[in-house]
């Protein structure tokens, strides 16, 4: 089996010393064709690592962007085995190292072991359960880490020197660090003092961090580029590209994944 | 059995803490801060006192007679939440969780709410102690219940219409959590009902069984023995759970659980978690849950806005599979018809939720000898509810 992408794409990064750039998507929103195309759109406008959002119809930590997202993705018919066998079809395209990103009860229903083993052979890298903290998230850690697919947890601004333990006990690949308390897509500035908190998450955790929550432009994306390993951009993404309707939905997500790129790199 | 949860806020598998990392330090500070207060003796006091001068507590339970001698076999019994102030039993918890935000330090409350009758005691606390309150309702229900609304205004609270999903109390508490995410350091989230993350199902179990400490008490002074059987109606549990626990060692007493099952429990259009759901997490909990079998939730549906919704208290869950309490289920129209059973031959006009819990005693009753005795929690009043029994019995208001 191939060696897992994100642990391989995270070892370039620090050796180059650049900021990796993390979109996300919720996967059937409009339908699953545009994902498909938008997805290999994205990662040759410079996605270093790409999200696929599982959408639920209860997501309680979505701001209104990804909730409207999650909704239109199921009434199109997405799904968890539906976005296994997109992340199958996309193998043959890309490379580029894909973290599925979804809410517990989907995950549960599949069950711990089938999905680990699904979505290795499907081609996933890695998984993010945003209601799942380290303390129950236990038999899931133990499927994914024997089927090597590494296990994404969050950390955020009202996370103490416990949690950030309790955290580093679990995770591997990268630490999700959510920069405002609050749902995603938040429009709010990042608080006092985050690149402190950045640096005491990855001293604490030892892994790279990913910041997200609130990024819409390139000149943000460069801002937190400047204390963070990954820069996610979610929920902006989502809406420029429901703003474009179906057929402008995979040029606008290059253009705007470009347009990020190269603010990350002139920073 | 009254140890439960455990540690890690399970009862059996169900329970737990399925939180976003946001709200673990929350959750974490308000387990502390319970076991702290819960211990004491001046906060058991301030409570008892409230209950007292302002809930209008005990609660009486009366001897249905009329109704009794109707149905033919068990005596029937009603523990009387409905004449608590603001008309159900959700004042009890309200007013716990209200002492204990206040000793937490927290000024700001919010809250879910489906029928409004939480929303109301959530904000008759608030105005009683001096507190801002926020209250997130369905859009759909803010139509049904508007009376509630209007009440919950007048009472000083701001109510907020959810228009995501299916516009009903799952996404009220999907839009109260998200507040509660953004919020965190100067919000308190007063759950209405036994569910959510460890430790609001033990919170709110312990707040209600209020109700279940007397009713034993007044049935033994009554009765000189313990009753039967105990039924009470369950949406997210909480007045079935304050009934039942206080009896849960007492291995002869039956607890029969009352689900909504809506137009029927075949046709999908129901509320019974227990009876038809699968196992799954929601709002912060392992618990059953309508859903399909790509784990995506189903909307619920009832007559009674209180019990609709697609899950269950967990120790409702664990009681289920251990086989301590039944979990049966009733009628929209079998439950309108116990209301107007009730009104006629009692003089009492309950709500729709607790009209579940009658329709279920009628029927348990019938077979059950006369010196038997069943104990209803008759959880609240039936004036919000006329226009929707008006509508369903097609009278023009």
């Amino acid at each position: 089996m191939a060696r897992n992408r994100l642990k391989k794409t995270l070892a370039k990064l620090a050796k180059d010393g650049r900021t990796g750039l993390v979109p996300y998507l919720t996967v059937g929103d409009p339908d699953m064709e545009t994902s498909r195309r938008a997805v290999l759109a994205i990662a040759e406008a410079g996605a270093d690592i790409i999200e696929l959002g599982i959408p639920f119809s209860d997501p309680i930590a979505d701001g209104t962007v990804i909730q409207g997202s999650s909704q239109r993705a199921l009434a199109a018919g997405s799904s968890l085995p539906r976005v296994l066998e997109l992340v199958s079809a996309l193998r043959k395209d890309t490379d580029v190292p894909f973290v599925l990103f979804g809410y517990y009860n989907p995950f549960f229903r599949y069950g711990h072991d089938r999905l680990a083993a699904d979505a290795k052979v499907a081609g996933v890298d890695a998984i993010l359960c945003v209601d799942l903290p380290p303390e129950e998230g236990k038999d899931m850690a133990r499927a994914c880490k024997a089927a090597d697919i590494e296990r994404i947890y969050l950390l955020a601004p009202t996370s103490d020197d416990a949690r950030i333990a309790a955290v580093k006990k679990i995770a591997s690949g990268f630490v999700y660090f959510v920069s405002v308390t609050g749902v995603t897509g938040a429009r709010v500035s990042a608080p006092e003092g985050i690149d402190a908190l950045v640096a005491r998450v990855r001293e604490g955790v030892g892994l790279p961090v990913g910041v997200g929550f609130g990024i819409s432009s390139a000149e943000q994306a460069a801002e937190v580029g400047k204390y963070a390993d990954l820069v996610v951009v979610g929920s902006a993404l989502v809406r420029i590209m429901h703003e474009a309707g179906s057929d402008g939905a995979e040029d606008a997500a290059r253009r705007f994944v470009a347009e990020l790129r190269r603010g990350l790199d002139a920073a | 059995m009254s140890a439960l949860p455990d540690r890690k806020g399970r009862f059996g598998e169900f329970g737990g803490q399925f939180v976003p990392e946001t709200l673990m330090p929350a959750v974490g500070e308000l387990e502390r801060e319970y076991k702290r207060w819960s211990r004491d003796a001046e906060f058991k006091k301030e409570l008892d006192g409230l209950h007292r001068e302002y809930t209008g507590r005990p609660t009486l339970l009366y001897h249905a007679r009329r109704l009794s001698e109707h149905v033919g076999g068990a005596k029937i019994y009603l523990k009387r939440e409905d004449l608590c102030h603001t008309g159900a039993h959700k004042i009890n918890n309200a007013l716990g969780q209200g002492l204990l935000a206040k000793r937490m330090g927290k000024k700001r409350i919010i809250a879910e709410t489906g029928a409004g009758q939480h929303g109301v005691a959530t904000a008759t606390m608030t105005a009683l102690m001096d507190m801002t309150c926020d209250v997130y309702m369905g859009v759909d229900d803010v139509q049904r219940q508007s009376l509630n609304v209007f009440r919950m205004k007048l009472l000083g609270a701001n109510v907020s219409a959810v228009e995501s999903g299916s516009r009903t109390l799952k996404d009220a508490i999907n839009e109260a959590m998200r507040d509660w995410v953004t919020n965190i350091a100067t919000t308190y989230y007063l759950v209405g009902s036994t569910m959510g993350p460890h430790p609001y199902p033990l919170i709110v179990r312990d707040f209600q069984s209020v109700i279940g400490k007397e009713a034993r008490k007044q049935i033994l002074k009554v009765e000189d023995r313990l009753p039967d059987v105990l039924i009470a109606c369950v949406g997210g549990g909480s007045n079935a759970m304050g009934l039942f626990h206080p009896f849960l060692r007492d291995t002869n007493v039956r607890m029969i659980g009352v689900e909504a099952a809506g137009g029927g429990l075949d046709g999908g259009r129901h509320s019974a978690s227990i009876s038809k759901g699968e196992v799954g997490v929601l709002h912060g909990k392992k618990t059953y849950l309508l859903q399909d079998e790509l784990g995506q939730i189903r909307e619920a549906h009832s007559i009674a806005p209180g019990l609709d919704y697609p899950g269950v208290g967990p120790e409702h869950a664990w009681l289920h599979d251990t086989g301590r309490a039944e979990y049966r289920a009733i009628t929209d129209e079998q439950a309108i018809e116990a209301l107007q059973l009730l009104a006629r031959t009692e003089g009492i006009v309950c709500a729709l939720e607790s009209s579940h819990a009658v329709a279920e005693a009628a029927r348990v009753a019938r077979d059950m000898s006369k010196d038997s005795i069943i104990v209803v929690n008759l959880s609240g009043r039936g004036d919000k509810d006329m226009p929707s029994v008006a509508d369903y019995l097609g009278v023009e208001l």
